[in-house]
């Protein structure tokens, strides 16, 4: 039963990656990836991370993504690959460079030993994973919090009319 | 049960697209939308290695990935408007500034 609901899940995220990849709108491309990156939320539900799933849909999925298509929209960049590529020779390697880099890490991940679980496995657990960051992970988190603000003075700086 | 090999394969295939957006498109916004789905491969697959060992640090890993990732398409967004404020256009190919 959870094999179909994963199939099912699955087939759903890789073809909305195609989907980003190969539609030219990026409108378009945007609503795809947002598809994706719900698919890869119900992953964290059934792998047992429900704290990530909730803040893939708000942070990703809600927050980022509507940064994107603000970026799209003010932009309008729809017309820009619309004439003859002239580097098609180039990116006609893109495929076969990215299906034999999936090759590589799958025959990696079939000729490597799987860990031993060592526990028993992860489910939910908010509180484990705020006890993680506030002790263990503490000078990242905040670390964190630095990097927030510097990025946003970064991007007051960059879009100023007159920078 | 699914076993997590299942999601590192998906994890794969997500990375594997993602690379090839990259190499194939030529808008810099579809670029950087691929770079978030490669992202997110590599996010999923700290959480299948996670549930498998049985611990938690993977997630925090995760969360860590996500608040850098927001940080990132933030100042990167910023950087495209910008350069299509003194350009007037948007292609990949022209930003050839730093190649050698």
């Amino acid at each position: 039963m959870s094999l179909v609901a994963f199939t099912l899940v699955a087939l759903v995220a890789v073809g909305s990656a195609l989907g980003l990849v190969l539609r030219r709108n990026p409108i378009h491309g945007a609503l795809f990836l947002v598809v994706n990156l719900g698919c890869v939320a119900v992953f964290y539900l059934m792998l047992g991370a429900e704290f990530l799933a909730a803040a893939q849909v708000i942070v990703y999925a809600g927050a980022i993504m509507v940064l994107f298509i603000f970026a799209i929209m003010v932009l309008i960049p729809g017309k820009e690959e619309t004439g003859p590529d002239p580097r098609r020779r180039l990116r006609t390697w893109a495929l076969p460079a990215a299906g034999l880099l999936f090759l590589q890490i799958v025959t990696w991940l079939l000729l490597s030993r799987a860990p031993a679980p060592s526990g028993p496995p992860t489910e939910g657990g908010v509180e484990t994973i705020a006890r993680l960051l506030f002790s263990d992970y503490l000078f990242p988190f905040e670390l964190t919090s630095v990097l927030l603000l510097a990025a946003m003075v970064g991007v007051l700086l960059l879009a100023r009319r007159r920078a | 049960m699914v076993p997590e090999s299942y999601y590192l394969t998906v994890s794969a295939l997500l990375f594997s697209i993602g690379v090839a957006g990259v190499i194939i498109r030529r808008n810099p916004l579809v670029i950087f939308m691929s770079i978030e789905l490669m992202l997110n491969a590599v996010n999923l697959s700290f959480v299948a290695f996670g549930h498998r060992l049985g611990s938690y640090e993977g997630q925090a890993v995760v969360f860590f990935v996500m608040a850098v990732a927001a940080a990132e398409v933030a100042v990167g967004l910023a950087i495209i408007v910008a350069i299509f404020r003194l350009r007037r256009r948007l292609s990949i190919d022209d930003l050839s500034l730093m190649k050698w």
